[in-house]
C-alpha cells in the first residue's frame, strides 16, 4: 500500500505546488531565485576575478585615457586661471562690438598678465586664444614684455621718495611677523632647510589690502616657484602700484593712524603718494598693441572666460562665437564639415569595394576543399603579417605617376605616356590603398559565415527549379548577409578612423579627419579641437552602429559560429 | 536484375559508373529500372554509393561513364533545375530566412505561378502533411519532425512525378520515424508519385519500399522486394545485412537434387538449400533466420533437421525472447521466441537440441 500512499502525496504536493501562488520556494523553504543567486555567487565572482586584471588594465590605460581626453573637448580652465581678475571685472562690459570694456578692466588685466608673466603662463593663454583669434598669441607676449614698464612709474616714485622702498628687506619689516622675520633671519639656505614660509603680520591686511594680497603671490612665488630667499628679493613693481592704490584709497585715513615698523616712511609715502604721477592703464596698454584698444581680443576673452566651453565643438564643425552666439565661419575658412563628409564617403566606398573584391573569394574559399582553402586563406592572411608601413609604402611605389601601374597601363597602350594617371596622393589612392589593407576584415566574417550555410540549401533550392542564379539570389545570398553586416562594420569603422594610409598616400585631398585630428595633437597641439574632432567621430561611429543595430539588427551579424 | 530492359521503365540507370578522383570508382556499373508509381529504396553502409546514385539522377554529381534516363529521355546533361525532381534532404535543407509559406512558394515563384495560385497550392501541400496552421513560422521554431514534414511538403507542392529522399528521418527519433515511414508511403501511393530513397536503416527499407536495392561497394548486391530480400538473400552480404542472422561455415559435401549437405567446421552435418553454391569441396557459409530456429520438440516441424546446443545468455526482450547458444562451435547463434503464455524460458548452461527446416537453411557464398 506504500506505492499508493506515495502516489497521493505526491499528487498532493503537486496540487498544493499548483495552488501556492507567491514566488517558487526551494527545498529549504528559501525563495528559489535566492538560492540560485547564493549558488551562482561563487562561480560570478570566479568570473570576475578572471577577468579583472584584464578589466583593470583597460580602464586604466584606455578608457580613463580617452576619458580625459574628451574631458578636454568642453574644458577651459585656463583663461578663467590666468586672468581671474580680469574676466571677473569684464563681466561688467557690454561687449558690444566697437566698444572697449572700462579702466577696471584694464587695470585689473595688468595685474593678471604681470603675475602670469612672472610665472611664465601668459604665453600659454596667448597661444589657446589664437585659435579663437589669429594675433592674440604674439598680443600677449608682446604684454608680458610690456607690463614690467607699467608698474616701473610707481616703483620709480616710490624709490625716488625714499631710498627705504628700494629694498626688499623693509618690505618685510613691515609686512611680515615678527616670528616669521626671527625665523628667516636665521635660516641658512645651505643648510638645506626649508625656508620658513611667510607669514603677514597681523591686522596688516586691514590697512594695506591690496598690497598684502599681492604680496602675499609675490611671497608664494619667490619661495616656492623661484626659490630664493624672500627676505632679500626686491618687491615686483606690481606691489608698488597696489601700495600707491592703498595710500591713496579707501583705506588712506586707516594708514595715517598706523604706527608699526617704517611708519615714518609710510607717512611720508602717503603725503607723497596723491601727488604721484598716475598711470592710464587703457592707454599704456594701446601703446603696447593697439588691438587692447579694440573689441576683438576684450569679445575673445570674455566668449571663453567660462570653464566650460562648447567653442571647440564650433570650431569643429565650421562653426565660431560671435557677439551674438554662434555662428557659421566665412565660406572659405570652411574645412571640418568637408573633411568628415570625405571621410565618410570615401569609408563608404572602401567598405563597398571591400564587399564587392571580398564576396567572391570568400565563397571560393568557403567551397573549396579544405586543403585548397587553407592555403587560399594563408594568402588572404598574408597582408597581416606585413608591416602596414611596408604595405602602404608598396602602394606608393605601385601607384605614382612614373610607378608600376602607370608603366604598365602606358606600355599596354591604354593610357598615353603624357597622361599618365594620378593615381596616388589623392583619393583614389586612398581608396586603393585602405581597400587593400582592410580586404581581410571583410573575407574573414564573410568567410566564416559561408563556411557555416550548408551546400544543400543550394541543392535544394536547385532541385526545386531555380536557375544557378536565383538560388544564389534568394537563398545563399541572405544568408550570407550577416557575414556582409559583420564585415561591413568592421571595415567602415577601421576605415573611418584610420591614419597611416591616408598620411601616405592621401596628399591633400585623400587624407581623412583623423590626420587633421593627428596634425592638432602633434603639431598645432591645439589638443581640446582634437578631443571634440575625436569626440565628434566618436559619436558618429555608434550613431551609425545604432542605426545598424536598427536597421539590420545586431543580432544579425556572426564573425562565425 | 531481370528488370533493367523493363519496356515500362519511368527511371533508368544504364551501365552508370561514378569516380571522383579518377583511381576508385564508388559506383560500379550499375544498371537499374524503375517502372512509374515504385517506391524504390537504396539501401546499404556508408560509402556503398547509394547517396553518389541519388546525386547522380537529381543531377548534383555527373556520371563518369552511362546514361541516366528519366522517362526514356536521357538526362546526363540536363541542369538539375530542369529535371523536374523533387527532393528532401537529410539535414531538410529548409531556407531558414523564409517562413514555411514562403519555403514552399519558392519551387511555384520560380516556376512563375501566380500569386493566389501559388497560396492555394501551398495550403493544400501543407495540409497534406498536417501542417496546415504553420505557415507562417520560420524553420527554426520548428521541431525535428515538423521540419521533415515541411521538407516534405516543399518537394511535393510543385508536383513532381520522381521524389527523391536523402536519409530523410535519420535525425528524428524512433517513434517519430516510424510514424513518418508510414505517412510517406501514404503520401507516395495516394499521389502515384515514384519515389526513390535512401536509407542505411534496414527497417524503414523493409517497412517502406516497394523494392529494395542492397548497395555494397559500388554494387547492387540484391534488387528485390522486402520479403524476398529478407526469406531469400542472394549472397551472405544481404543475408548479413539485412536482419539479425546465424552463420555456420562449412564445406559442402555433396549437392543433390534441392538440397545439399554441409560439413560444418565445428563438427556435425546439415542440410541446407544450395543458392550460390555450385559443387562439392567448396567452402560455403550457412544462414539460418533466428526465428526459424525452433526448441521445443513438439513444435518442431516434421523433418527438421537437428543439432546440439548450450545456452549461453537469455535476453527478455518484451515481445519476444533472445537467446544466444553455442552451436557447432560458434557462441554466436541467436534464437528469437515469441512471447507466449506456453513458451518455456531457457536458462543459461542448459543443454537443448535445435531443429529447423531444410529450405529455411540457405548455403551461400563464403
Amino acid at each position: 500500500m506504500s506505492d499508493v500512499n506515495n502516489a497521493t502525496t505526491a499528487l498532493d504536493a503537486e496540487r498544493a505546488e499548483k495552488e501556492y501562488s507567491g514566488p517558487m520556494l526551494a527545498a529549504d523553504g528559501t525563495p528559489l531565485k535566492r538560492s540560485l543567486n547564493r549558488a551562482l555567487r561563487r562561480q560570478k565572482l570566479r568570473a570576475l576575478l578572471l577577468i579583472a586584471p584584464l578589466l583593470i588594465f583597460v580602464l586604466v590605460t584606455f578608457i580613463a585615457p580617452i576619458a580625459d581626453m574628451l574631458f578636454r573637448s568642453v574644458e577651459n580652465e585656463i583663461v578663467q586661471d590666468t586672468l581671474p581678475r580680469t574676466t571677473e571685472a569684464l563681466e561688467q562690459w557690454s561687449g558690444e562690438d566697437g566698444t572697449t570694456p572700462d579702466a577696471p578692466v584694464y587695470k585689473a588685466l595688468y595685474q593678471d598678465i604681470y603675475i602670469a608673466q612672472e610665472r611664465k603662463l601668459h604665453t600659454r593663454l596667448g597661444s589657446r586664444l589664437n585659435y579663437e583669434l589669429t594675433g592674440a598669441s604674439s598680443l600677449f607676449r608682446k604684454s608680458g614684455r610690456g607690463v614690467d614698464d607699467i608698474g616701473e612709474v610707481y616703483q620709480d616714485q616710490f624709490e625716488d621718495l625714499n631710498e627705504f622702498w628700494k629694498k626688499g628687506e623693509n618690505w618685510n619689516e613691515v609686512l611680515g611677523s615678527d616670528a616669521w622675520l626671527a625665523q628667516i633671519k636665521d635660516w641658512d639656505k645651505s643648510a638645506g632647510t626649508p625656508q620658513p614660509a611667510f607669514e603677514m603680520r597681523d591686522g596688516i591686511a586691514d590697512i594695506f589690502p591690496q598690497t598684502a594680497g599681492y604680496y602675499m603671490i609675490f611671497a608664494d612665488f619667490v619661495q616656492n616657484e623661484d626659490e630664493d630667499n624672500l627676505y632679500k628679493e626686491d618687491p615686483w613693481p606690481l606691489i608698488y602700484s597696489a601700495f600707491y592704490d592703498d595710500l591713496t584709497g579707501d583705506t588712506a585715513s586707516v594708514i595715517a593712524s598706523y604706527s608699526g615698523p617704517g611708519a615714518t616712511e609710510i607717512a611720508e609715502a602717503a603725503a607723497a603718494a596723491t601727488g604721484f604721477e598716475t598711470v592710464d592703464y587703457k592707454e599704456a596698454f594701446t601703446k603696447i598693441d593697439k588691438d587692447w584698444g579694440a573689441s576683438p581680443i576684450w569679445g575673445t576673452i570674455r566668449a571663453y572666460s567660462p570653464r566650460f566651453t562648447n567653442g571647440y565643438f564650433l570650431n569643429s564643425i565650421d562653426m565660431q562665437k560671435s557677439a551674438d552666439g554662434a555662428e557659421f565661419r566665412p565660406e572659405n575658412e570652411r574645412i571640418y564639415g568637408t573633411l568628415f563628409l570625405r571621410t565618410l564617403f570615401m569609408s563608404v566606398c572602401i567598405t563597398l569595394s571591400c564587399i564587392l573584391l571580398g564576396y567572391p573569394v570568400a565563397w571560393i574559399l568557403a567551397n573549396l576543399p579544405a586543403r585548397t582553402a587553407n592555403l587560399l586563406m594563408i594568402l588572404v592572411l598574408l597582408p597581416f603579417w606585413t608591416s602596414l608601413l611596408v604595405r602602404t609604402s608598396a602602394w606608393k611605389v605601385m601607384l605614382q605617376q612614373q610607378g608600376v601601374v602607370n608603366d604598365t597601363l602606358v606600355w599596354l597602350g591604354v593610357v598615353a605616356d603624357d597622361s599618365r594617371l594620378a593615381l596616388i596622393n589623392n583619393q583614389t589612392g586612398t581608396i586603393i590603398a585602405m581597400t587593400h589593407i582592410l580586404l581581410p576584415f571583410m573575407i574573414l566574417p564573410l568567410y566564416s559565415v559561408m563556411k557555416t550555410v550548408p551546400p544543400s540549401y543550394l541543392r535544394a533550392a536547385k532541385s526545386l527549379g531555380a536557375t544557378n542564379w536565383t538560388a544564389f539570389w534568394r537563398v545563399y545570398f541572405p544568408q550570407s548577409v550577416p557575414g556582409i553586416g559583420a564585415g561591413s562594420i568592421l571595415v567602415f569603422i577601421l576605415s573611418i578612423g584610420y591614419y597611416i594610409t591616408p598620411e601616405i598616400v592621401g596628399g591633400t585631398t585623400g587624407t581623412f579627419i583623423s590626420n587633421r585630428i593627428a596634425y592638432h595633437i602633434s603639431s598645432s597641439l591645439n589638443w581640446g579641437l582634437a578631443a571634440a574632432l575625436g569626440a565628434i567621430l566618436l559619436a558618429v561611429v555608434l550613431g551609425l552602429y545604432y542605426a545598424y543595430d536598427k536597421i539590420v539588427g545586431i543580432d544579425n551579424v556572426k564573425l562565425g559560429g | 536484375m531481370a528488370d533493367t530492359s523493363a519496356t515500362n521503365a519511368f527511371v533508368e540507370f544504364e551501365r552508370v559508373q561514378k569516380s571522383y578522383d579518377g583511381e576508385n570508382l564508388v559506383v560500379k556499373d550499375l544498371n537499374l529500372s524503375m517502372p512509374k508509381g515504385e517506391f524504390l529504396t537504396m539501401l546499404g553502409p556508408s560509402g556503398s554509393g547509394k547517396t553518389t546514385c541519388l546525386m547522380m539522377l537529381a543531377g548534383f554529381e555527373t556520371a563518369t561513364h552511362g546514361d541516366i534516363r528519366l522517362d526514356g529521355k536521357s538526362i546526363n546533361n540536363i541542369p538539375p533545375h530542369k529535371r523536374g525532381i523533387g527532393m528532401v534532404f537529410q539535414n531538410y535543407a529548409l531556407f531558414p530566412h523564409m517562413t514555411v509559406a514562403e519555403n514552399l512558394a519558392f519551387p511555384l515563384e520560380v516556376r512563375k505561378i501566380g500569386k493566389s495560385e501559388r497560396e492555394k497550392q501551398v495550403k493544400i501541400a501543407l495540409d497534406r502533411v498536417q501542417m496546415g496552421d504553420f505557415g507562417g513560422r520560420r524553420p527554426a521554431q520548428l521541431s525535428g519532425g515538423q521540419q521533415q514534414r515541411v521538407a516534405l511538403a516543399r518537394a511535393l507542392v510543385f508536383e513532381p512525378e520522381l521524389v527523391l529522399m536523402d536519409e530523410p528521418l535519420g535525425a528524428l527519433d524512433k517513434q517519430l520515424r516510424e510514424t513518418l515511414q508510414f505517412e510517406i508511403t501514404h503520401l507516395a501511393h495516394e499521389l502515384g508519385i515514384t519515389v526513390v530513397y535512401v536509407t542505411h536503416d534496414q527497417t524503414e527499407a523493409l517497412t517502406m519500399s516497394d523494392r529494395v536495392a542492397v548497395f555494397e561497394n559500388g554494387r547492387i548486391q540484391q534488387l528485390a522486394p522486402p520479403d524476398l530480400l529478407y526469406e531469400e538473400p542472394e549472397n551472405s552480404f544481404v543475408a548479413q545485412f539485412i536482419g539479425e542472422n546465424n552463420t555456420l561455415e562449412g564445406v559442402v559435401k555433396e549437392i543433390k537434387g534441392g538440397t545439399c549437405i554441409v560439413q560444418l567446421d565445428g563438427g556435425g552435418l546439415i542440410e541446407a538449400k544450395p543458392i550460390n553454391v555450385t559443387k562439392a569441396g567448396e567452402r560455403t557459409r550457412v544462414s539460418i533466420r533466428p526465428e526459424r530456429v525452433e526448441f521445443n520438440k513438439d513444435r518442431m516441424a516434421e523433418g527438421a533437421h537437428t543439432l546440439k546446443a548450450e545456452v549461453l545468455e537469455f535476453v527478455y526482450m518484451g515481445d519476444i525472447f533472445r537467446t544466444r547458444l553455442r552451436v557447432a562451435g560458434t557462441d554466436n547463434f541467436i534464437i528469437k521466441t515469441r512471447n507466449a503464455p506456453d513458451q518455456v524460458r531457457l536458462k543459461p548452461g542448459q543443454q537443448i537440441e535445435i531443429g529447423w527446416l531444410a529450405e529455411d537453411c540457405r548455403a551461400l557464398d563464403a
